[in-house]
């Protein structure tokens, strides 16, 4: 019963979806009052039937309803309560219902918070939203649909995939879908504006808040991803550059240029057209990234169930949606010129470097993602770019980025002349270059030049940050959240910096066979197996062994790896053992029996590990901080809009 | 203008060539190659650059032709139910080391265990082509008759290999087709 309510709930949320769009559109258009407010009742409705069409599903799961389809294939009695929910999102159905959930209820959010917005604008966002959630919706119907029924029932289900079985990733999903999704406000805002013909400094300061938000929700979900990566894959990467990994970075790349961009739209009211193609850039790649996924067009680890009809739906989507609004740019961005100028030291010129090199990145990997394909439709060769491609080229224009940014946060608007701060950017960048040398000499031993520029990048953005919020505080000037989220942020790419330089550089791992009872040494620590046992889980069997980690003869940790072999799919499964500290991870995975209580162990040490994902979740609070600025929250007057958008039109 | 009509020309080109990868999806399009004999290849063997291994050696005898790479994420999920079937012995299993370096491959495997009677070095590709793999991991079932029986495309797991491949074992021990 529970499956067939989820079902009608979901079609009525189709249903609604629609005049949503309808109204909200040509409400805007034909200047209805009455049916804005129509379009805007459409949305709680559509968020409403989602909702408990999605609680549906989760309810079918938590009884372990095994004559829904989607339940059997991807649950089973033996599977913990927690994870039964999380399997709602394990495969491609309800994934796809969790991210028309996220549609419905960032709709939710533009209607909510939208009051210091004029009444047409909102609608047309709002109706913008309205057709990408209808697509959804039908989309689901169509070709995806949780519900449906298996008769006769099956005895038991098949279980959610093992390497989902973990709370990071059944967390992941969520944070990742969160900003994929978010990135369709900013887009729906760029039409909206198109639409309307008219871009102004406080267009960019409504969309800069989703914007951000968007990205922050992007950066969570990466990163969690990243970690789950690591000690769940048990070989001990944190990025691979597997096309789905891609496909989230993408966006992210574009979000990050985004966001920098409709900082110039807010202040100086330059880059209008820019800021448009970027907003829809971002959310296109998201579906881009949604399609190369779910349509088996490209092979991966994470790819989901492919199925060539669920990818020209897809296709199809992604065509109307973008093609739509790419057309539209085409026809109404040559509305949005402006003539301000700004030096070619300035701010301005340093966030069009950081736009370009952002952009550049993304192109990068855009490339090394589809040429398979590329090469494949032209019949050549079949290529692989693994790695080594991303890794190279990826630096190419991160480094010069990087480099950029310390003084880039300093640079003036429309002219800098680096009179006031050009002695303590330069004592930080000597400073940088002395903590690097220091740092990779002293404490981890000389590397390579590259250990050393990533060091040194990485300790001048650190300082350059704190810079203007410590001067400020000392001199008794206001600090506004915005200028502190953007310090927090860079700081947080700095962390994350060095955690990656650091790591590439200097970590050690090894693969030795090890009995209990037998010691190795490995990278300073002594590695002790002590015991080896068979441990069972609620749907698991596991060889779990216990790894006592001494150095100079004081323990440092017990660790506790374990071999799984789930009972249904029979996957064998490594759950490494980590012993985290701040500066260091030790990492210990089983690898293969080798008779006699032999096991191949894999042991690494990671140094600075931590400073990757600590990083990321440094710059997301950086967002976060940055959204709570109080211009966000004021209601602009009618006056004051004016006065804005005629400054930006002198400035 | 042209610079504003650039997006969407751009945008057009990657769709089109979208819409012909989803044509070619590697799933459901049968290999051409079912039914028909395997195409006979002589290649280096990894372990052993000085001595050649060729297919045509197992003539007579069913085996599984596994693709795999040491860049291969797919390969490296699926290494466990490789090792798996090894183990069971139901029939050898050759690797087929596509695009690979060979010192990266023979790490590999002496890191994560070797399941393969013998891995021959395809370092530039030319007998995967010969054998039409999209992309690693594939796993192709060979006959007693020399000829390919079935073919997997994507990680392998013990569930499928029973499910889809041990059926198929006493008709390609059998070798009648």
């Amino acid at each position: 019963m529970a499956a067939e309510l989820g079902h009608f709930a979901l079609i009525l949320a189709f249903c609604l979806a629609l005049p949503q769009a309808f109204f909200g559109l040509m409400g805007a258009h034909w200047r209805r009052p009455h049916w804005i407010a129509l379009a805007n009742r459409a949305v709680a409705g559509q968020w409403v039937f989602t909702l408990f069409s999605f609680a549906c599903l989760s309810y079918v799961f938590y009884q372990n309803d095994f004559s829904v389809l989607y339940v059997a294939q991807n649950s089973n009695s033996e599977l913990p309560t927690f994870y039964r929910f999380a399997a709602v999102w394990g495969a491609h159905e309800g994934s796809l219902l969790l991210w028309l959930l996220v549609q419905a209820t960032w709709a939710l959010g533009v209607a909510a918070f939208s009051g210091n917005m004029p009444q047409q604008m909102t609608s047309r966002v709002l109706g913008v939203l309205g057709l990408i959630s209808a697509g959804f919706a039908l989309f689901i119907l169509m070709t995806s649909n949780p519900f449906l029924r298996l008769w006769p029932a099956a005895p038991d289900g098949r279980d959610l995939n093992p390497l989902l079985q973990d709370p990071a990733l059944a967390i992941h999903p969520p944070m990742l879908y969160i900003g994929y999704v978010g990135f369709s406000v900013p887009f729906a805002f760029a039409v909206a504006a198109m639409l309307e013909g008219k871009l102004d400094s406080l267009w960019a300061r409504w969309v800069r808040p989703w914007a951000t938000v968007a990205w922050m929700f992007l950066t969570c979900g990466i990163a969690l991803g990243s970690w789950w990566a690591y000690y769940e894959l048990g070989w001990g990467g944190w990025w691979f550059w597997d096309p789905v990994e891609n496909a989230s970075f993408m966006p992210w790349l574009i979000g990050t240029a985004l966001i920098h961009s409709l900082a110039v739209t807010e202040k100086r009211g330059l880059f209008k057209s820019w800021t448009l193609l970027l907003s829809i850039t971002a959310f296109s790649l998201s579906l881009l990234g949604t399609f190369l996924v779910r349509s088996g067009v490209i092979e991966s680890v994470h790819a989901f169930a492919s199925d060539p009809g669920r990818g020209l739906f897809i296709l199809s989507f992604l065509g109307v949606c973008v093609g739509g609004a790419l057309g539209l740019y085409a026809w109404r961005a040559p509305l949005f010129r402006s003539n301000a100028g700004f030096a070619p030291v300035s701010r301005e010129s340093f966030l069009l470097f950081n736009n370009m090199l952002l952009v550049g990145a993304t192109v990068v990997i855009l490339l090394g993602t589809t040429y398979p394909m590329f090469m494949d439709a032209f019949g050549l060769d079949k290529v692989s770019v693994g790695p080594p491609y991303f890794e190279a080229m990826f630096l190419v224009p991160m480094l010069p980025m990087v480099f950029l940014l310390a003084p880039g946060m300093h640079a003036a608007w429309k002219k800098a002349s680096f009179e006031s701060t050009k002695k303590i950017l330069g004592v930080l960048l000597g400073v940088a270059v002395v903590l690097a040398l220091a740092v990779s000499a002293g404490v981890y031993g000389w590397n390579s030049v590259m250990t050393i520029v990533g060091l040194t990048a990485a300790f001048w953005v650190a300082g350059a940050a704190l810079v203007d919020p410590i001067s400020r505080w000392r001199n008794g000037h206001s600090l506004p959240a915005s200028i502190v989220g953007m310090s927090v942020a860079h700081f947080g790419l700095a962390l994350f910096i060095i955690g990656a330089t650091t790591v590439e550089s200097y970590k050690e791992e090894t693969d030795l066979s090890l009995k209990p009872g037998q010691t190795t040494e490995h990278a300073g620590f002594q590695f002790t197996m002590t015991k080896l046992e068979d441990v069972a889980g609620p749907n698991y069997q596991a060889v779990q062994s216990e790894v006592v980690i001494t150095r100079d003869g004081e323990q440092v940790a017990v660790v506790h790896p374990q071999k799984r072999v789930y009972r249904v799919q029979k996957n064998a499964m490594t759950e490494a053992g980590i012993d985290a500290h701040w500066n260091r991870d030790l990492f210990v995975a089983m690898g293969e029996p080798l008779g006699e209580d032999a096991w191949s162990l894999r042991l690494q040490y990671k140094p600075m590990v931590r400073f990757i994902w600590l990083g990321a979740a440094v710059m997301a609070l950086g967002g976060l901080i940055a959204i709570c600025d109080r211009r966000y929250r004021k209601r602009v007057t009618v006056d004051e809009g004016a006065a804005a958008a005629a400054g930006a039109k002198t400035a | 203008m042209l610079k504003y009509l650039l997006p969407i020309g751009l945008f057009a080109v990657l769709v089109g060539f979208l819409y012909f990868g989803l044509g070619r999806d590697k799933e459901t399009l049968p290999s051409p190659l079912i039914g028909k004999a395997a195409p006979v290849f002589e290649l280096t063997r990894l372990d052993d650059p000085a001595k050649t291994f060729s297919n045509s050696e197992l003539a007579g005898k069913a085996y599984v032709l596994n693709v795999w790479g040491s860049w291969c994420v797919g390969c490296r999920q699926e290494h466990g139910a490789l090792l798996e079937i090894a183990r069971r012995g139901e029939v050898p299993i050759v690797g087929l080391n596509y695009n690979d370096e060979r010192e990266a491959a023979l790490n590999w495997l002496e890191q994560l265990g070797n399941p393969y009677v013998v891995s021959a070095f395809d370092g530039d590709g030319r007998v995967g082509i010969d054998w039409g793999v999209y992309g690693a991991p594939e796993t192709f079932l060979v006959g007693a008759n020399g000829k390919v029986i079935k073919k997997h495309v994507a990680p392998i797991t013990v569930e499928i290999w029973e499910q889809e491949f041990v059926p198929l074992l006493s008709q390609a021990k059998a070798g009648s087709p």
